[in-house]
């Protein structure tokens, strides 16, 4: 596939697989996954910088700027105050205006709080933010969202880190028709065959963390998903042909004795 | 001696000279100011105006950078296939 870039507030990103940066061994680890993903956009947590510690290292010590595109998220956030805060501090300490949005819900299942996520929205927006945001696999959240400005939606594809891959493939599809905006699948693959399937669907990116990072070779695992997302959207373009319940023969009938 | 104050560092209590600023506590902890994100008293400072602004006793600050993230650090790291919930 040649010039498949996925364009989003007029940025280019190459990659169409975004991967997350958690729960890695270390970060020779996790720098080992991020290149075999082929991933060129990574997230990343903000959080305190231990003043104890020095000799610890920083992650974006693995991770060269040049290369990759950074998305810091408000991960952890359960309200639009946090929410606000953590993206505010995150542009403050990043390079750029990219936020990935989460204002959660709930702390067992991760759900997104749609109603806070969509005011944390609106007002991000406003002060010149590029917010992603994570979401539900709701079509009329999703418009809403698009709606307050939004320039791409991240519906989830089952709960953060389950691994029980795409739940609702009909909703995701729905709002694959419904929304104009780029749609990433974000959370809940378990393997490639889920990233594919997400592909197939017309996502425009899957992005992803434990699948590939509690893996029992994350490495592995990385380009399977490069593999699975490249597939998937190969098949996406190519056009798959209807579903039927009676067989057609692939061999003529012509010739035969 | 040089007068101190004290002030919070990432909750935590510290003294620093009456007269530094935060550029100067940064420095004295050896944190590179590219890629930090700095709050005093709930304020985002602006990197720029760390060696302006000067700390008094009592201040708040909070100095943030950025970690390995995508899902929230849950405690299931490391698990291996399917897990029911309790």
């Amino acid at each position: 596939m040649q010039n498949d870039s996925l364009i989003i507030a007029g940025r280019e990103f190459k990659s169409r697989l975004w991967v997350g940066t958690g729960k890695y061994k270390d970060f020779a680890e996790t720098k080992k996954a991020i290149e075999a993903s082929g991933a060129d956009v990574v997230t990343v947590a903000v959080r305190r910088v231990n003043i104890t510690d020095r000799s610890k290292e920083n992650l974006l010590d693995y991770l060269d700027p040049k290369r990759y595109i950074i998305l810091p998220n408000t991960a952890g956030c359960y309200n639009v105050e946090d929410a606000l805060r953590y993206a505010r501090l995150a542009r403050a300490a990043g390079v750029s205006d990219l936020i990935k949005l989460e204002v959660l819900g709930d702390a067992r299942t991760l759900f997104p709080d749609t109603a806070g996520l969509i005011e944390a929205a609106r007002i991000l927006v406003k002060e010149g933010f590029i917010v992603l945001p994570y979401t539900n696999d709701d079509p009329i959240v999703a418009q809403k969202l698009v709606d307050v400005g939004c320039p791409a939606v991240m519906p989830l594809a089952a709960p953060i880190g389950s691994g029980l891959g795409i739940r609702n493939p009909y909703n995701l599809k729905i709002i694959m028709e419904m929304i104009k905006v780029p749609i990433i699948v974000d959370a809940g693959v378990g393997t490639a065959s889920d990233a594919a399937f997400a592909m197939e669907l017309g996502a425009d990116a899957v992005l992803m963390n434990t699948a590939i990072a509690g893996a029992k070779d994350p490495i592995a695992m990385a380009e399977a998903m490069k593999y699975g997302v490249y597939a998937g959207r190969l098949a996406y373009k190519a056009g798959r042909i209807p579903r039927k319940l009676y067989a057609t023969a692939s061999s003529p009938i012509e010739g035969m004795l | 001696m040089a007068e101190t104050i004290q002030i919070q560092v990432n909750g935590e209590a510290r003294a620093c000279r009456v007269d530094a600023t935060v550029g100067d506590l940064l420095r004295d902890l050896a944190i590179k100011t590219e890629r930090v994100a700095v709050e005093l008293n709930l304020e985002i400072l602006d990197r720029k105006d760390f060696d302006g602004r000067s700390l008094h006793a009592g201040d708040r600050l909070e100095i943030l950078s950025f970690i390995g993230g995508g899902a929230p650090i849950g405690s299931h790291v490391r698990e291996r296939g399917f897990v029911h919930a309790e």
